[in-house]
């Protein structure tokens, strides 16, 4: 038994590298997608403290909009446009109608308000797009399908290219939240709202002004992460659960930050894959519903912040 | 007019410290009492025992279960769904090892189970704390949920992976499996949670209660003046596993009457979350009005277009439910953030004082 489980895996995974490094490679996808979702929960708790539930469901959402859009006659490119619009009109909505009402309530209060817009949001978009799953228009908006095969480390290794579109698109959408935050009049005003409310305020920043610009900013992410799953598999409403994978990745990388969001997503990705692959047969298989929790887990005795959190300071 | 104190003078500590100060208040919850125990089982049809009164009543007690956790102790806690999951098997493992013995005291044994469990799961607490910790209960919700499934000891290694209950009987009278009645079921629910509320009212009265809510207030404030964090937040998992585990048992015991892994998923977790903050955290009677509101809610969404003879198709319905519902939850937090029993209080002293305004 101990050898079935500190040995043997990796006696697999020295005599086949081809497989390791698809499943290391698959593990690497799956975490850049968690990882952007975490971002759109990174983006909005920095800068109101909601820890916003309802991200995962504005990517059904997002994305659902996109292809009923495009079911309608839309043509793709006006569509995604559409789509960006809707967005915004939802964080403009957001903050009129949840935030600016219930400011200053404790944290708990502002989480049970993210699942009010969850279920809104579930129910709304059955109603106008219908509950059925949908394929993405991935062929209309240039996205690659098709996968490039390597041969080589004694097998073969096959990279869907759609995989490697969403690990180019969502790197390009970091690297510009990143200059977005760093070099820009509203990112320091970003940062500003994110260290402290008051201060912000108090040097003329407007709260609400900055919600409705970050709640679209996660509206985007959303969008991006909505369309690059969707091309993955189908967009329907059950992206929502996947979408609770998101937390533990946000809360290994801590809450606060936008690189752990990333770094957290990776470890989590290819550590879920890993383990369901070598270890996953010996519990019986399926252990990747619960893996990441378990593995963040464990990180958070160690750091209870998270790997990049800011360190909690308590005062009496 | 008729609810005041005037003339009602303590004479003793434990007068003025009682739970119901109030002669009206006591005279009230005793009408409540002979209501539930005698008028609704002679005046109740199958229908409003099954669909709303045993249903209400246990959710109510999951919902107390959560509310010693996350209104008293200050610890989110999203594993509820699985805690009442583990009542559920203990309790099917332990009456067909032992049929012998009472059902009843089964369901109350079981909650020791997920006792047992909520202690383990509660372990990083000590570290771990707010939202952190509300992720880290989630570790506990989707593994247990992966054992329901996968470990087929568990659910006796029936055909269909479900949890079959047997017939069992109290005192002659069948109390779970099919040939019960819901009357039955009815009764001995209504008896274990009256009996349940009753002993969480004393614990957050006394000194638990108080250790709870030190913690919950500021727990380094509360190590400095000597509580013991690990003792006192592990003691508040165990109590409020305790519950939500019997609220299980009873669940699939006698409501349900059989049930898969997926009753158990993170989805109830949630929906005893939403009881507790729109019934009031840290108050056991919100615990009541949250279960009422936040399942009857739907029932009657559901039971209007019917009402008024509109043509909706079921989809639709289902569809309408949600947003209605979110939008409520929405509506309801900015009314009134503090919860349902806030609203109880303030129309108490609104009473009190009547004619006047203060």
């Amino acid at each position: 038994m101990l050898y079935k489980i500190f040995v043997d895996p990796f006696v697999q995974m020295g005599t086949a590298p081809d497989l390791l490094v698809q499943t290391v490679w698959d593990g690497l996808v799956g975490g850049v997608l968690y990882a952007l979702i975490a971002l759109g929960f990174v983006l909005i708790f920095k800068a109101s403290g909601v820890f916003n539930f309802a991200q995962g469901i504005m990517v059904v959402f997002a994305a659902l909009t996109l292809v009923g859009l495009h079911e309608h006659g839309v043509p793709a490119f006006v569509a995604l446009g559409l789509t960006v619009v809707v967005m915004f009109l939802l964080a403009i909505g957001v903050e009129r109608l949840v935030l600016r009402p219930l400011v200053n309530q404790s944290d708990i209060i502002l989480f049970m308000a993210t699942f009010g817009i969850t279920y809104f949001l579930i129910g709304f978009g059955q109603l106008v797009f219908g509950g059925n799953p949908k394929v993405m228009i991935a062929r209309e908006l240039f996205l690659p399908s098709g996968a490039i095969e390597f041969k080589g480390l004694g097998g073969f290794v096959s990279l869907q290219k759609i995989d490697i579109a969403a690990v180019i698109i969502a790197s390009i959408m970091v690297a510009a939240l990143a200059i977005f935050f760093q070099r820009t009049r509203i990112g320091r005003a970003l940062r500003a709202v994110a260290d402290s409310h008051q201060a912000a305020l108090s040097v003329g920043i407007s709260l609400e002004q900055i919600w409705v610009i970050v709640w679209f900013a996660a509206g985007i992410v959303a969008l991006a992460t909505g369309i690059m799953w969707g091309a993955r598999s189908e967009v329907s409403f059950a992206l929502q659960i996947i979408a609770l994978k998101a937390l533990p990745v946000l809360i290994l990388g801590g809450l606060t930050s936008i690189p752990g969001a990333i770094a957290g997503g990776l470890i989590i990705g290819v550590g879920e894959k890993l383990g369901e692959f070598y270890w996953g047969p010996l519990l019986g298989g399926g252990i990747e519903s619960w893996l990441a929790y378990v593995i963040a887990l464990g990180f958070l005795v160690f750091r209870p912040q998270g790997l990049f959190g800011e360190r909690l300071i308590e005062r009496i | 007019m008729l609810y005041r104190e005037v003339g009602q003078y303590k004479t003793n500590y434990a007068a003025d410290m009682a739970v119901f100060p109030i002669l009206q208040d006591r005279i009230g919850v005793a009408i409540i009492l002979v209501v539930a125990f005698i008028v609704i089982p002679l005046a109740g049809n199958d229908f409003l025992l099954n669909a709303v009164m045993i249903p209400f009543l246990i959710f109510s007690l999951a919902a107390i279960g959560l509310n010693l956790l996350t209104g008293y102790c200050g610890q989110l806690s999203l594993g509820t769904g699985a805690f009442m999951g583990v009542g559920a098997y203990a309790c099917l493992k332990l009456t067909t090892s032992f049929p012998q013995v009472n059902i009843v005291i089964w369901i109350l044994a079981s909650g020791f189970f997920s006792a047992a469990v909520g202690v383990l799961f509660g372990l990083p607490s000590l570290r771990i704390k707010g939202f952190y910790l509300a992720v880290a209960t989630l570790a506990a919700q989707f593994f247990l949920e992966w054992c329901f499934i996968r470990i087929p000891w568990l659910y006796n290694y029936s055909v269909s992976g479900a949890i079959e209950v047997p017939l069992r009987t109290l005192v002659g009278v069948p109390v779970t499996g099919p040939t019960a009645t819901p009357l039955m079921h009815y009764l001995v629910v209504l008896s274990i949670v009256v009996a349940m509320t009753w002993i969480a009212s004393n614990l957050v009265h006394g000194r638990i209660g108080r250790m709870w809510m030190a913690v919950r207030d500021m727990d380094l404030a509360a190590e400095l003046i000597g509580i013991k964090l690990l003792r006192t937040k592990l003691l508040a998992f165990a109590v409020s596993s305790f519950y939500c585990g019997v609220a299980g048992a009873m669940m699939v015991f006698l409501w349900y009457g059989g049930a898969e892994a997926d009753v158990f998923a993170i989805d109830q977790s949630f929906l005893v979350l939403f009881m507790v903050i729109i019934g009031g955290l840290g108050s056991l009677i919100g615990s009541f009005f949250g279960a009422a509101l936040i399942y009857i809610l739907p029932i009657a969404l559901r039971a209007i277009p019917e009402a008024f003879g509109l043509p909706i198709r079921p989809a639709t319905a289902e569809q309408l439910t949600f947003v209605i519902v979110g939008m409520l939850i929405i509506v309801f937090l900015v009314l009134e953030p503090n919860g349902l029993a806030r609203l109880w209080q303030i129309g108490k002293q609104k009473l009190r004082v009547w004619p006047f305004p203060y």
